[in-house]
């Protein structure tokens, strides 16, 4: 179990987790996890479907107890004693069918101590404020799915919470809703509320998350800033050189392969200056030479394997197909 | 701002939700309608029953004598009728025979002649009853009484009895009370079986609304139960106020008609609140139990399949206490009386026998304590082994409910 690579260790903790167990019927579920979370941050939780990510939030959130380990969220061991400063969004949305929608956000207010005439007055300004405002007397069952949707997320929100959880939140939107999900997002975390979700596409956690926990078979074999993940695996150069063979060569590591015209090889522990000095020394009329940093996408492969990858893949082909 | 709600205000905002929606909803009027069903059915039942007695012919004393016996038992049927009432058997002539004549009585009974049950041959002196073993036992006193009053042999003058009514004896007394405490048992019974089963039938629905899992995260799974046992409580009080209302009005228009049960040992009014309370009691200790077993399941299916023997176990605890009416003082009464989901019935029988109050106290404690153990366990019971997901839900061995159940006891470290 790797620990956490947390770059930000002097924030204080919005959420602190060690050795989590969860156990169904004899399947772990959730294997020791470790997670530690600053206030402020974006972090993502990313795995494909069935390697954990919701035992674990639903442990981080009280809703079951972990069958061994620690949790304390917002400095408190019992989630619930926190609950009127969390906000949550669960992966399979619900709302009672006959509730108007702002009344549906003040009764998820309420739930989290929100005065209810507060939660109403608050929950049309939210709607309002989202382009609902004509729906804000139609009832849950007259709304699209999506529509819904939003009015659960304003839910999550509309009492001003410390700490949100996201279960899949993209999950189910198109791409303009994804787009506003991830400005709300960002907008939260400059607020200075911290941002937990879980996600199975690799493309929100990289483009959002300060940090990431990448999550496979109930494990987590990395928990830690973005960078550090990609960092795991070194920058690809991709370099094209006029003359093919030279003294020049015994610059490029052994595990260099040659391409049509290109040379592709992970850069070397010494760094580029070495690599340059080598190829300008000895002549080999250099072309073109580029250094890519590696993707959250190749650093998942890299730190789960490539099973967990594939399932990663399966489980965004099976959204897209739905 | 919003601030952190304690577990009773978390059960209220639970409550105020569930039971303004449940008496806005359709199934509340069918919940109103719901004793006049059976009430319907009764009277319906009744009515028939009514027809059909009235409609089948009653067993008569047939008649077969020569024409001065026949005229002499007439006039002893009318001197004796006022007095004897219901223990002469209706009679009726059959033949009045010549002298000499003979009478087969037997082929009179095979053929069904007048509906007779039993036949009279024979003299005055020496009658004969024919008939069948039963009936000729039961009728051999009064056709004995009426000869011995046709020949001239009975009594000529009755002594007058003065009469001195009282409103009940002791054996009425008892008869009466035990009468309303089963009628209590009863209407706690029904009452609560049709609340228990809405409370499960909610819960299924949250589920299949999935918002079960917004609520279980923002407030601890106690107060969801504790929420969700209140609201219906508290709009089986408006159904009963409805109910209680309703009767009232047909007792005020049909004054005397209306069927009253005679006075519990406790009074009229202790023992309507004790009703009450036996009735909130009863149907937190069901439907604290229908909700973990509702927690539990995921599909309507799943929740029959649970709650089936959960409630023939209240209909065997229900005659449990029934059977305990007869017998007060019993070991059956204190066995009804300890085992929580009879407790309640045990006790508002009691409360109809017996006018110590200080039990009830006793014993609205230790069913407030079961309720509370309840409640804590089917959360628990949520927390644990509820709520799985995605592959975790997927994946072991045995699946559904009866795995759930069946699963180890949890090591819970925090």
């Amino acid at each position: 179990m790797a620990g956490n690579e947390s770059g930000m260790a002097t924030r204080p903790l919005a959420i602190e987790a060690r050795g989590l167990v969860k156990r169904f019927d004899g399947f772990t579920a959730v294997d020791g996890v470790d997670l530690t979370v600053g206030e402020g941050a974006i972090y993502g939780i990313l795995g494909p479907n069935g390697a954990g990510k919701t035992t674990t939030l639903r442990m981080l959130l009280g809703i079951i107890d972990p069958d061994e380990g620690m949790r304390r969220i917002l400095g408190a061991e019992r989630p619930h004693d926190v609950a009127h400063t969390i906000g949550y969004l669960p992966e399979e949305r619900g709302l009672y069918p006959s509730m108007k929608a702002y009344e549906a956000i003040a009764f998820i207010g309420a739930l989290r101590g929100l005065p209810l005439a507060e939660g109403r007055r608050r929950g049309k300004a939210l709607l309002e404020e989202h382009g609902l405002g004509y729906a804000i007397d139609r009832q849950i069952r007259q709304l699209s799915k999506g529509m819904a949707q939003q009015v659960q997320l304003l839910g999550t929100l509309v009492h001003e919470p410390r700490l949100v959880v996201f279960d899949e939140p993209f999950s189910g939107l198109d791409a303009i809703n994804q787009g506003k999900l991830e400005v709300m997002i960002r907008a939260l975390a400059a607020k200075g509320t911290t941002v937990i979700f879980s996600t199975h596409v690799i493309a929100h956690a990289e483009r959002l998350c300060d940090e990431v926990a990448i999550i496979a078979g109930g494990k987590v074999p990395f928990a830690g800033p973005v960078d550090v993940a990609r960092d795991r695996i070194r920058p690809q150069v991709r370099l094209e050189t006029r003359v093919q063979d030279g003294l020049w060569r015994k610059a490029l590591p052994a595990d260099a392969r040659h391409e049509g015209n290109y040379w592709l090889f992970s850069l070397p522990e010494s760094g580029v200056e070495p690599l340059l000095r080598a190829l300008i020394e000895g002549e080999a009329g250099i072309l073109s030479l580029s250094i890519e940093r590696a993707g959250l996408h190749d650093a998942f492969v890299h730190i789960a394997g490539e099973a967990a990858a594939r399932a990663l893949e399966e489980t965004q082909a099976e959204e897209l197909a739905r | 701002m919003s601030g952190r709600l304690s577990t009773w205000q978390a059960a209220f905002v639970i409550a105020r939700r569930d039971f303004v929606a449940i008496l806005w909803s359709r199934s509340f009027i069918f919940f109103l309608l719901g004793p006049l069903f059976p009430v319907l059915v009764g009277g319906f039942a009744g009515g028939i029953g009514q027809r059909v007695q009235a409609a089948a012919d009653r067993p008569v004393l047939g008649v077969a004598m020569q024409a001065a016996d026949v005229s002499a038992l007439r006039a002893a049927y009318d001197a004796l009728a006022p007095r004897v009432g219901a223990a002469l058997p209706e009679m009726t002539v059959l033949k009045q025979l010549e002298p000499g004549e003979a009478f087969d009585a037997e082929a009179a009974l095979a053929a069904k002649q007048a509906n007779a049950a039993a036949i009279v041959t024979g003299t005055l002196a020496a009658p004969k009853l024919t008939g069948t073993a039963e009936r000729i036992a039961e009728w051999q006193g009064p056709v004995s009484m009426l000869a011995a009053q046709a020949l001239g042999r009975a009594p000529k003058d009755y002594p007058a009895v003065s009469l001195a009514a009282m409103a009940s004896s002791t054996a009425q007394e008892h008869h009466g009370q035990i009468m309303t405490a089963q009628a209590g048992q009863l209407l706690l019974f029904l009452l609560t079986m049709l609340l228990a089963g809405m409370v499960l039938s909610n819960l299924v629905e949250e589920k299949g609304n999935k918002i079960i899992e917004i609520l279980a995260a923002a407030i601890p799974m106690d107060a969801v139960f504790l929420g969700k046992l209140f609201a219906m409580l508290a709009v089986s009080f408006v159904g009963i106020a409805v109910w209680a209302s309703a009767y009232g009005g047909f007792a005020l228009v049909a004054g005397n008609a209306m069927p009253m049960l005679p006075e519990p040992a406790v009074g009229w009014p202790t023992f309507i609140a004790l009703g009450i309370a036996y009735f909130a009691m009863a149907y937190l200790l069901i439907g604290s139990l229908f909700l973990a077993i509702g927690s539990m399941a995921s599909t309507v299916r799943e929740v029959q399949t649970l709650s089936m023997p959960a409630s023939f176990a209240q209909i065997v605890f229900f005659m449990l206490a029934a059977f305990a009416v007869s017998a007060p003082g019993s070991l059956y009464e204190w066995i009804a009386i300890a085992v929580p989901f009879s407790s309640p019935y045990a006790m508002l029988a009691r409360a109809a026998q017996s006018p110590l109050l200080w039990p009830h106290l006793a014993a609205f404690a230790w069913q407030a304590l079961c309720v509370a153990l309840l409640i804590r366990g089917g959360a628990r019971l949520f927390r644990t082994r509820v709520m799985k997901s995605g592959g975790a839900g997927n994946r072991g061995k045995k699946r559904g409910l009866f795995a759930r159940l069946s699963a180890k006891p949890v090591r819970a470290a925090i």
